[in-house]
């Protein structure tokens, strides 16, 4: 049998064993854990906690060496294309291109998928009404506010209809509200679509006891499950103070 | 699955958006034209009378110093243009262009040989702009020279832009648009036949005439000058096809996310 052919019940994402080193340094070790459909997951972690080296291992940008990595049941070293292709990236840098049109912008991305263009037309159109900004499509990137941009990057990034969704620090320099929409938007699309979603921060009152959180520090984890269980594991009075006990530092 | 018809859209998709891009930055594109045309207008003027060309191939009389000039000006827009579309993608917003492309499902080398393709699309427009303008100042080759030229541009451009990837991948030093002028697109212009014949530079000095002999932009010019006056070139041919499957598999290699320089540099600052 094929190893590599998943079950359809295959869950969005499975992480098992990850290690991976630069050099010396051990950016991530032993790393284990699993989203399932509808999940709204926090991976949260202090600057440094190994957050960004995770998602560039999830998104391929280079290779893990050891351990797994599987999207809906494709390993991403071997089916690069097959887990790609079912994951939409939010990044932590602003990757909208300011000299083109939010349009243009997201019919590259789904060019960059393969979708022909009537229906990456219809696609763009429902995305970017959902996030509000149908009146700005053909302005040029660089008008848009901040909050404005990555409310686009989110629109894109669900272009391909993805069933998982990856966030590194996505509210990064944003003001409240901006916050609040990305924070509502995602909660929304887990909770009515059964998108999963993996949201890295390192602001703690990001994590509300709705979602899991995966604490991660220092390139382990030292915590992971509902918010309210690891508070009640940790006998803690909440998830900043679940935090401040399990990596012995002070949390945003 | 991906099916040749996803190749297809997103191969047309990327040179969509080099295109537009260019269009859009209209200082981009004004200096694209404006740079060759001073060297066609100044440079080459004042220096009419400082050099003689004798009659060397493909010419086949005394050609005033602004003919000899003209490939080599195209050899510097291909140059530009491929160090700015393929490097910009590594310094704008620290990668973000490029991680956007590399999530792509289609395989890396693909949307990388798509970037190339794109980038020479936009090179090849820009040379014929140039060439256009150029008539008008004498430069007039045979009209079929054109034509013949088309498959000239097309090569030398990928193989600069398959450089310029290349240099992407490898260095992380280059952090602006100078270091590249400095120590890729100066050097290689110089010590090349774009701006007087090697015969010339083999007087001077014989070492500076071998670099300018392993240079690949020195045998990218002379395919694009033989080719204009609708004769092939069959060494420069040899040394640009050469160099473009080096360096385009050094490229390839450069992102491949096993064993890339990727790797080493890891994601960026946490």
């Amino acid at each position: 049998m094929d190893r590599s052919s998943p079950k359809p019940e295959a869950p969005p994402l499975i992480v098992e064993k990850l290690s991976h080193a630069f050099g010396r340094r051990q950016a991530l070790n032993d790393v284990s854990f699993e989203i399932n459909r509808g999940d709204r997951t926090m991976l949260l972690g202090l600057n440094g906690a190994g957050k960004t080296t995770l998602f560039s291992l999830i998104t391929r940008l280079y290779n893990h060496r050891g351990g797994s990595i599987r999207i809906f049941g494709w390993e991403i070293k071997r089916k690069p294309s097959e887990a790609l292709a079912r994951l939409g990236v939010v990044f932590q840098l602003p990757t909208l291109d300011p000299d083109l049109s939010v349009a243009q912008n997201l019919f590259y991305h789904a060019a960059l998928h393969g979708l022909p263009r009537r229906e990456a037309a219809a696609r763009i159109e429902r995305e970017i009404e959902r996030v509000g900004l149908t009146d700005r499509m053909h302005e040029k990137a660089r008008t848009l506010s901040g909050g404005q941009r990555r409310r686009v990057e989110i629109a894109r990034a669900l272009i391909h209809k993805p069933k998982m969704l990856l966030l590194d620090e996505p509210t990064v320099g944003l003001d409240i509200a901006s916050r609040q929409f990305l924070l509502d938007h995602v909660g929304m699309l887990c909770r009515e679509e059964g998108l999963a979603a993996l949201w890295a921060t390192h602001l703690i009152d990001e994590v509300d006891s709705a979602a899991r959180v995966i604490v991660l520090h220092r390139g382990r984890i030292l915590a992971q499950g509902p918010v309210p269980d690891v508070v009640r594991d940790t006998n803690s009075a909440s998830i900043r103070q679940a935090f401040d006990g399990l990596t012995g530092e002070r949390g945003e | 699955m991906m099916t040749p018809v996803h190749y297809y859209r997103c191969l047309r998709g990327i040179v969509w958006r080099e295109g537009l891009r260019f269009v859009n930055q209209r200082g981009r594109f004004v200096a694209a034209l404006v740079r060759p045309l001073v060297w066609l207008v100044i440079f080459a003027a004042g220096f009419r009378f400082v050099l003689g060309v004798s009659i060397i191939p493909p010419y086949q009389t005394y050609i005033p110093y602004e003919e000899y000039i003209a490939p080599g000006l195209i050899g510097m827009i291909q140059l530009f243009q491929a160090m700015q579309s393929t490097l910009s993608m590594v310094w704008d917003r620290e990668m973000g262009s490029m991680r956007t492309l590399l999530v792509s499902p289609l395989p890396r080398w693909f949307l990388l040989v798509s970037k190339m393709v794109a980038t020479v699309a936009v090179a090849v427009l820009q040379s014929y702009v140039f060439l256009g303008i150029a008539w008008f100042w004498g430069i007039q080759p045979p009209p079929i020279g054109y034509l013949t030229v088309l498959p000239a541009l097309i090569l030398s451009g990928m193989m600069l832009s398959a450089l310029g990837l290349f240099i992407s991948s490898a260095i992380r030093q280059l952090e602006n648009f100078a270091g590249v002028m400095n120590f890729v697109i100066f050097p290689m212009f110089f010590a090349s036949s774009a701006l007087y014949p090697l015969w010339t530079v083999r007087e001077a000095n014989q070492k500076l005439y071998y670099i300018c002999m392993v240079n690949p932009f020195t045998h990218a010019v002379e395919l694009v000058r033989f080719a204009l006056y609708e004769q092939f070139n069959g060494e420069a041919c040899a040394v640009v096809v050469g160099a473009l499957v080096v360096f385009m598999g050094l490229a390839i290699l450069g992102y491949d996310p096993g064993r890339g320089l990727m790797v080493r540099r890891g994601g960026g600052p946490e």
